[in-house]
């Protein structure tokens, strides 16, 4: 029992620190919290479901079409919603009105164009189980375990070894500073929204294909929010630890204690550790100092 | 009057209500809040259930579901505060506290959970509303014009500044932020009693999310425009009845618009006044 618990909060666990890592991506660069992310997430869901579905694509097509459109609609985002905000250099207030503009002006365009109704993601793998030490797990959790985690060792590689990920670091320590050494601010922060829409369009299609594809589904996010806030906000790392152990902390939870008691744990947790160690666990300096 | 436009009017003075508590938070104190859908929950639920299940008197109840509201405000605010949270970092803890306490009524026995309250007495009327709403927004201007407004004014400009000259931070917060939970809580109180029926589900982040609208469309720094957003974003879609499925997406295209080409909304930083003729004094006080 214990171990189930475990490898299925692990599998849940991959996901959130799948979402949490873009969310965090653009957190660590931009300094604010971007509340349409859960958005772009549900709408690289429908895109996946959609390239499936409708147009009869095999699931590897219809995942890089999810990812592929999710990272256009990011970055288109950014041009229209952010862009001219960090341009004039709101405050980071402003910049997070505008992610509230635009989560709703494309959840409810989800709302009238296609409808509320829930979807089922079609099978794509077999039912089937495989047992590990005597825990069950469904191909689609393996699936998922394995390709959320090779994701993130993707993106990690991406971020420490080549020259890019080096300039997106440098622009998140100090976005002028960065600008003065030579990087071309504008394009990285366009590369970052694409690096996270690719993640949201991949953890969306995971998701649909846990539970199902409406339009609702953005609210998740809020779980990557946890995530990211207990690996310190900003902090890739973090995030993928926070996510992990949000999934299996939840998981737990709702084992031993019960399962409508999980979200107000999670909420709870997140609170907590805004108040005793908001840095979270790998973050950086969250008191703003003179 | 007929009473098709009277019901538009209370649920439009309802929400001014709630956006006048919002507007002194965000607005003149510069705080995020994406929870404040909890303290309506709160003040609607306090509210109905004592004049439902208690009998008690309609004026005390709603005032009772204030206060709980405002109460309610401190479980969040006292820690955050003290903490000294930057504001991202207040409004994802206001986003989860809100999340968390709709999941809690919605697992309480004597708010009946998930399925709601039905059979709430309709006490609100247009007349009760239109007098609370006045005593409301009279409420909000003496307070930001008196010293605590002021303080709070200073600490939307330069949080840093505002604490080097003196003013107490933590306090003028929590005083915002405990005004602002106790108008919503109003709101809630008279909504309740307006529908006659409240559910969990009708206190989502989305109607948190809406009263931040109404203020930044309406303007920040100003109450009047605030005001004047919050009457039309709940006339106006009832006027255009046919474009009703269409009203979210383009409240979402306002707020990005808002925040692209106009960042001070319709009134940034002024009021609607009185003609001059009509004015008694001048004060000359400017804020912004």
């Amino acid at each position: 029992m214990f171990l189930q618990t475990l490898v299925t909060g692990l599998a849940i666990g991959g996901i959130y620190a799948l979402m949490a890592n873009g969310y965090s991506l653009i957190f660590s660069i931009m300094g604010f919290s971007n509340i349409a992310y859960g958005t772009i997430i549900m709408l690289g869901s429908y895109i996946g479901f959609f390239a499936m579905t409708r147009f009869g694509q095999p699931f590897s097509l219809a995942l890089i079409a999810a990812m592929v459109g999710a990272a256009i609609l990011s970055l288109l985002s950014e041009r229209f919603a952010y862009r001219p905000l960090r341009v004039r250099r709101a405050p980071s207030l402003f910049l997070m009105i505008s992610a509230m503009g635009i989560s709703m002006l494309l959840e409810n365009l989800v709302y009238v164009l296609i409808g509320g109704s829930f979807y089922p993601f079609p099978q794509v793998f077999e039912l089937g189980t495989v047992s590990i030490f005597g825990a069950t797990l469904g191909f689609l959790d393996i699936f998922a375990i394995i390709f959320s985690f090779g994701a993130i060792f993707i993106l990690n590689a991406f971020i420490t070894k080549t020259r890019l990920g080096i300039a997106i670091r440098a622009a998140s320590y100090d976005n002028i500073t960065a600008m003065i050494n030579g990087v071309n601010l504008n394009s990285v922060i366009s590369l970052v929204f694409i690096i996270s829409g690719l993640l949201a369009g991949l953890s969306g299609v995971f998701f649909g294909m846990k539970y199902m594809v409406y339009p609702g589904m953005g609210a998740i996010t809020t779980k990557a929010y946890i995530a990211a806030v207990i690996g310190g906000l900003g902090s890739l790392p973090g995030a993928v630890v926070g996510g992990v152990i949000l999934g299996v902390l939840e998981s737990f939870v709702s084992v031993y204690a019960s399962s409508s008691f999980r979200d107000v744990f999670s909420f709870s947790l997140l609170i907590l550790i805004l108040i005793f160690m908001p840095n979270g666990l790998f973050g950086k300096e969250a008191i703003e100092k003179v | 009057m007929s009473v098709y436009i009277q019901g538009i009017l209370i649920l439009g003075m309802i929400s001014v209500i709630e956006v006048t508590g919002m507007t002194i938070l965000t607005g003149f104190t510069g705080i995020f809040s994406l929870g404040h859908a909890s303290f309506i929950a709160c003040g609607a639920y306090t509210a109905a259930i004592l004049t439902k299940n208690f009998g008690v008197n309609f004026y005390i109840a709603i005032t009772a579901g204030a206060l709980l509201a405002g109460i309610l405000s401190f479980i969040i605010g006292i820690p955050t505060f003290r903490a000294k949270l930057k504001s991202d970092y207040f409004a994802i803890a206001t986003l989860g506290f809100g999340e968390a306490f709709r999941v809690i009524l919605e697992h309480l026995s004597i708010t009946q959970g998930a399925r709601g309250l039905p059979g709430i007495a309709q006490h609100s009327n247009f007349w009760n509303v239109l007098i609370i709403t006045v005593l409301t927004i009279l409420v909000a201007r003496n307070f930001i014009f008196s010293k605590y407004g002021r303080r709070a004014i200073a600490l939307r400009e330069d949080m840093t500044a505002a604490e080097m000259m003196g003013i107490d931070v933590y306090k003028t917060q929590m005083l915002s932020l405990f005004i602002s939970a106790t108008m919503a809580g109003l709101g809630g109180g008279l909504f309740a009693h307006y529908i006659g029926f409240i559910q969990p589900s009708m206190f989502t982040q989305m109607q948190s999310s809406m009263l931040i609208i109404s203020v930044v469309a309406g303007g920040i720094g100003s109450i009047t425009g605030p005001v004047i957003a919050a009457m039309l974003f709940t006339s106006i879609p009832e006027v255009l009845r046919v474009a009703n499925l269409w009203r979210m997406v383009v409240y979402g295209a306002v707020l990005v618009a808002v925040m692209v080409l106009r960042p001070q909304g319709i009134m940034g930083f002024r009021e609607l006044r009185l003609p001059r003729f009509l004015r008694k004094n001048e004060s000359g006080f400017n804020h912004g």
